[in-house]
């Protein structure tokens, strides 16, 4: 059998592979690069950029809960300009696809970080961020809301010819609605799932173990309910779709292809494993092998059901 | 930064609840130093799911050594590994003491297992002189192999002084020049506040190893934030855990 095929196009954009590593996991690429190698897998999606840095929210940020994580990091980032002075030149001189994924407080804001960092020509493709509070409309998640979703993918969309993709929270009734309005407005994938609002307590103390009190669900815990997503997604609306959610091995990562994604992208794992995305890389090929698969894209929605 | 697969060359329970793990470790021994961190995965499934973070206690060729206290579910895995078994670690993260700044005595406080990065801190510093304060709940729970001049405090008097090891320290720093001693802290929190306070106003040089929830423990997922005087987050695994008394509030 010749060499087996792992590339992926989800519309203008070619991976050489379907493995990404997810944003908020990785920070801007640097840290991990000194345990695996950033040129092996598909791309990197960085941390989500605002226009300002911000801070993010004080501790306790993170508690482990069973085969998952909550975090209320509150997207501590750099901003912006020091994401171009600082971080874009050490992920410049990779040979990787580079995906920059974007949070705001307000429409006006999406639209500014999309036409500055649209200039920058490392970045490939823009990941939009829209789990994040509206603070003009007293603080409503815009990804919760169909309307902002469409309104935020029509705005960026007409900034710039690169790749959207936009990342859907699992926290609403139906996320094929959302998938939907993506496509409607012009984005050309919608990557699904982020974290799931959870929290935790402390039986003696009767207080929240993250200062936030609730937080982001991720980790294996989540895996069953991202597949479900993914898949509603597939069965309804003709979208490429990246899968994101508990992702721990190359099983997971053809699982979510199976139930319809073209590209997968691991998260929580960098934590345990930070080389987990090139075993993933590598585990995906010797499947295809194994099961006489000569294009990795054939797989994508191929369940059975 | 290295992962490495360790084999465990011996496991003891050396104190009540304190356990010390000896692991072959080739790659990460020769770089560990005293006040650096690894992050060790106790069980092969994802239960627990995340790392633990342990200081490298000791370095002898080419082991290292962890010592520590069965806190829950993951300190309670590592404490039933066998001889044999392999361990998942990364490190070294962090960085650690800084030893060559200009002082005469180095002054080490320890509370509780807080002393698990003491012993090689101690090896390192080959020509200084070093008092070391150790305090605990009881003498059941002081483990004191490779320490140097030890003074100690008990919460029921049971070894030292009944009291804390801040009285402790104060009651003896007297007789020392202030300018020609730094402090080296680990401990509880209360304890390195309590620390971060007597340093701070006397004008002592000091550091302090600090501890945080982590998930990465390399700088990945700003989970371990310390707020600094300028009114910043630095992080506990990457620019930690070792900080100045003066740059962060407790
Ligand atoms: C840099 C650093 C060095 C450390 N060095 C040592 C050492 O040498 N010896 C030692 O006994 N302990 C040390 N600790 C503390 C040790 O990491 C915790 O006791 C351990 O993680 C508890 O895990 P558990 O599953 O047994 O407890 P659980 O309470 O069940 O753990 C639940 C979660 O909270 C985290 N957690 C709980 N307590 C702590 C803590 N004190 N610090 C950080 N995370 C915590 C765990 O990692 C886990 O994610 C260190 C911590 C840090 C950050
Ligand atoms: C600590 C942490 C920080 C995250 N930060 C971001 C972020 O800044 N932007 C974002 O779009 N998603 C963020 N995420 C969500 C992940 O990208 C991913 O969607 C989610 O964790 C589910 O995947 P996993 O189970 O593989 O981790 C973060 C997740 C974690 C655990
Ligand atoms: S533990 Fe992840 S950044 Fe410190």
């Amino acid at each position: 059998m010749s060499e087996i095929d792992l590339t992926i196009t989800i519309g203008s954009l070619k991976l050489k592979n379907p493995v990404l590593l997810a944003s908020g996991t990785v920070g801007y690429g640097n840290e991990i690069s000194e345990f695996t190698d950033l040129n092996k897998i598909g791309g990197i999606v960085t941390k989500s950029i605002s226009l300002k840095p911000r801070k993010g929210n004080p501790p306790q940020r993170i508690v482990e809960t069973p085969s998952g994580m909550l975090n209320a990091i509150g997207l501590a980032n750099v901003g912006v300009e020091t994401f171009i002075k600082e971080k874009i030149p050490f992920l410049e001189k990779l040979n990787a696809t580079i995906i920059c994924n974007i949070a705001a407080s307000t429409l006006e804001e999406y639209i500014e970080c999309v036409r500055i960092l649209n200039n920058e020509n490392s970045i490939t493709a823009f990941e939009i961020n829209v789990s994040c509070p509206n603070v003009k409309d007293g603080g409503l998640i815009f990804g919760n809301d169909v309307l902002w979703v469409g309104k935020i993918t029509e705005s960026v969309r007409k900034e710039t010819s690169k790749p959207i993709i936009v990342k859907l929270s699992p926290n609403v009734p139906k996320i094929s609605e959302f998938a939907l309005v993506v496509k409607k407005e012009g984005g050309d994938a919608v990557s699904a799932i982020n974290t799931l609002v959870g929290t935790a307590f402390d039986i003696y103390t009767r207080k929240p173990k993250i200062k936030n009190v609730t937080g982001g669900l991720s980790g294996p815990a989540i895996k069953p309910i991202a597949l479900a997503k993914v898949l509603e997604i597939k069965r309804t609306v003709d979208i490429p779709i990246i899968g994101i959610g508990g992702i721990m091995n190359w099983k997971d990562a053809i699982e979510f292809m199976i139930v319809g994604a073209s590209a997968i992208q691991v998260g929580t794992a960098n934590f345990i494993n930070p080389n987990v995305s090139n075993e993933i890389v590598d585990g995906l090929k010797e499947y295809c092998k194994s099961q006489n698969i000569q294009n990795i894209s054939s797989l994508v929605g191929s369940y059975v059901i | 930064m290295i992962i490495e697969k360790c084999i465990v060359q011996s496991i003891e329970k050396v104190k009540s609840n304190i356990f010390l793990l000896k692991v072959l470790s080739p790659n990460i021994s020769t770089k560990g130093k005293a006040g650096q961190f690894c992050n060790i995965k106790v069980s092969e499934n994802d239960f627990p799911l995340l790392r633990r973070p342990f200081s490298i206690h000791y370095i002898e060729n080419e082991s290292i050594y962890f010592l520590f206290d069965v806190h829950g579910e993951g300190t309670n895995l590592l404490s039933q590994k066998k001889i044999g078994d392999i361990v998942d670690i990364i490190g070294p993260l962090g960085n650690g003491f800084n030893i060559n700044e200009d002082f005469e005595t180095a002054v080490l406080v320890a509370g509780g297992i807080g002393v698990a990065p003491f012993p090689l801190l101690t090896k390192s510093m080959v020509n200084k002189s070093i008092i070391t304060f150790y305090g605990a709940r009881n003498s059941e729970y002081i483990y004191d192999k490779n320490l140097l001049n030890i003074n100690y405090s008990t919460d029921d008097g049971s070894i030292g002084l009944k009291g804390n090891v801040i009285d402790l320290l104060k009651i003896n720093l007297k007789n020392l020049d202030k300018q020609k001693i730094k402090i080296f802290g680990c401990g509880p929190s209360p304890m390195l506040k309590a620390l971060q306070i007597f340093a701070n106003e006397n004008n002592i040089k000091c550091e302090l190893a600090l501890e945080s929830v982590m998930a990465c423990g390399f700088g990945i997922c700003q989970g371990c934030p310390i707020e600094t005087v300028d009114n910043n987050y630095k992080l506990i695994c990457k620019d930690g855990p070792v900080f100045d008394a003066k740059e962060i509030i407790l």
